[in-house]
């Protein structure tokens, strides 16, 4: 029954999470959560002439959370940071060819850690 | 694949089909005709209800038939509230009940009337201190599950029953996931209307009963016929109710045999993932609880990623987490353990059936340690 509510996509990102993990040198860390749900994600990026050549996620959270992070990670990766801002949660939602209603949030969620991975870079940057 | 959700419904067991069988086009008469093939409707009528009266130790002019558990709850929580209002408009409850007593009672707050949650503490349980407390000079409805559908803890219902009737209180106990699982004896554990619906017992959906003791009387909340004693009036679902009929038949044959079957199964399943698994726990009582249950709490993952890797390998389980519902709350029962949001949602529902196998419970148990690794490997609330 849990299966029909997801596309395939979704359950190829689910089942294989592709860039999962962290990057302790990380030029960018961005951790963002619902607290309804309770669910949480952290993002890492690493940034070399202004293009994410590295990006990396962690979440605890339900089947929609973890596919909408790897899929955030993929559509992000190699983008400059312009290109990687102008991902929203739509995008990432289109790209898993739909979420369920219900799980239209946890595409937020991904949209908004990697915007706080990008602002946190761009902050450390501004400090240098 | 492997069937851990019998909480949720069951397989039809293949005896009570072919019992349910001549009722549809063969033997398909109306009970309230008197002609030889309605008749034997009503015969096959009188003898399930013999049948479900036996296993719970009633006798076969208390049992009503219904639709399924939750209209036999709302059937005693309405059918006595509207019967009684005029001596009182309070109603005692728990804060755990399925919510096809949860949300009557709701309903019943807006219709004037005043209801108690009663809280449980850790282990699940209510405390029959707290239903002493709670009672008032208008109370007129007590309404406690026997055993919670998700983390399966068994309720004091005999010493509750015992103190509703020293105060002169109905009580009605929601028993569905207990009928047929462990020995239920109304006389016993004291009670005035008892719950129970067919598919939780190897029969079929939309047909269950309510037992309602002889002297105690409900308004009807549906009106036609005169059938069921004009408490639920409405053509007989006569193959349903013979379906029903066979299961509890079954049900009263096998009770300890099965109930010693699944909670060696239990025990090997709690034993196997608890001392397999780090930071992992057991939901609800370990002792008082359904013989068929075992409900776990793994740290740093959530329920429905792990209901999800173990549909993949062939495992349907559930979760208490509300991710995999409609709300994303977790679900209120776990919440009244006092457990965090975070920790209720890694939450993991099993329950057992009569056609599982230890071979089962052992493919089980690697599935969970592999599917629980995995994801704390992708958590970011893990750290290794
Ligand atoms: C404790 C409890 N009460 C009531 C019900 C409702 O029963 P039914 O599905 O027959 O309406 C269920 C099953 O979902 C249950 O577990
Ligand atoms: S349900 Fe909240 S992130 Fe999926």
């Amino acid at each position: 029954m849990v299966k029909k509510m997801y596309t395939e996509k979704v359950m190829d990102h689910f089942s294989n999470p592709r860039n999962v993990g962290e990057i302790p040198d990380a030029d960018g860390e961005g951790t963002v959560g619902n607290p309804t749900c309770g669910d949480l994600m952290t993002i890492y990026i690493k940034v070399k002439d202004n293009v994410i050549e590295d990006i990396k996620f962690k979440t605890f959270g339900c089947g929609a959370a973890i596919a909408t992070s790897s899929m955030v990670t993929e559509m992000a990766m190699g983008k400059t940071i312009e290109e990687a801002l102008k991902i929203t949660r739509d995008d990432v939602a289109d790209a898993l060819e739909g979420l369920p209603p219900v799980k239209m949030h946890c595409s937020n969620l991904a949209a908004d850690a990697l915007e706080a991975a990008i602002e946190d870079y761009k902050k450390k940057q501004k400090e240098k | 694949m492997i069937y851990l959700d019998h909480s949720a419904t069951s397989p039809v067991n293949p005896e009570v089909l072919k019992a349910m069988k001549p009722f549809f086009s063969q033997e398909f008469g109306n009970a309230s005709t008197i002609y030889s093939l309605g008749r034997t409707a009503r015969q096959a009528m009188e003898a399930a209800r013999e049948n479900v009266a036996v296993l719970i130790g009633a006798s076969p002019q208390e049992i009503i038939f219904t639709s399924g558990g939750t209209e036999s709850d709302n059937m005693a929580i309405k059918g006595i509230a509207y019967k009684w209002k005029a001596k009182g408009k309070h109603i005692i409850t728990s804060a755990i009940e399925h919510p096809a007593v949860d949300e009557t009672c709701r309903y019943m707050e807006k219709q004037g009337f005043e209801v108690t949650y009663l809280p449980v503490y850790e282990e699940g349980l209510v405390r029959v201190e707290d239903v002493k407390a709670a009672i008032r000079e208008d109370t007129i409805l007590i309404s406690i599950m026997h055993a919670n559908n998700e983390i399966g803890t068994i309720q004091p219902v005999a010493e509750i029953g015992e103190i509703a009737r020293e105060k002169g209180i109905i009580f009605h106990t929601d028993a569905v996931q207990t009928v047929g699982k462990i020995p239920v004896d109304v006389e016993k554990l004291n009670i005035d209307l008892l719950s129970i619906s067919a598919h939780k017992l190897y029969g079929p959906k939309g047909v269950g009963a309510l037992y309602v003791k002889k002297g105690v009387f409900l308004e009807p909340l549906i009106h036609g016929g005169g059938h069921e004693r004009a408490l639920r009036p409405g053509t007989e679902n006569i193959p349903g109710i013979v379906g029903l009929g066979k299961a509890c038949e079954i049900a009263y044959k096998n009770l300890e045999k099965d109930q010693e079957y699944t909670t060696q199964l239990r025990n090997q399943l709690i034993e196997g993932v608890l001392g397999g698994l780090e930071e992992s726990y057991l939901n609800g009582d370990p002792d008082k609880r359904l013989p068929n249950n075992a409900h776990f709490r793994f740290s740093g993952i959530e329920g429905e990623s792990l209901v999800l890797h173990l549909d993949a390998r062939g495992i349907a389980a559930s979760t208490g987490s509300a991710c995999s519902s409609k709300k994303l709350e977790p679900s209120h029962v776990l919440m009244a353990l006092g457990l965090e949001k975070v920790e209720a949602h890694g939450s993991l529902r099993l329950s057992l059936g009569t056609e599982n196998t230890p071979e089962d419970i052992e493919y089980t148990i690697k599935s969970i340690k592999e599917a629980v690794n995995t994801l704390r490997n992708l958590s970011p609330l893990w750290n290794q």
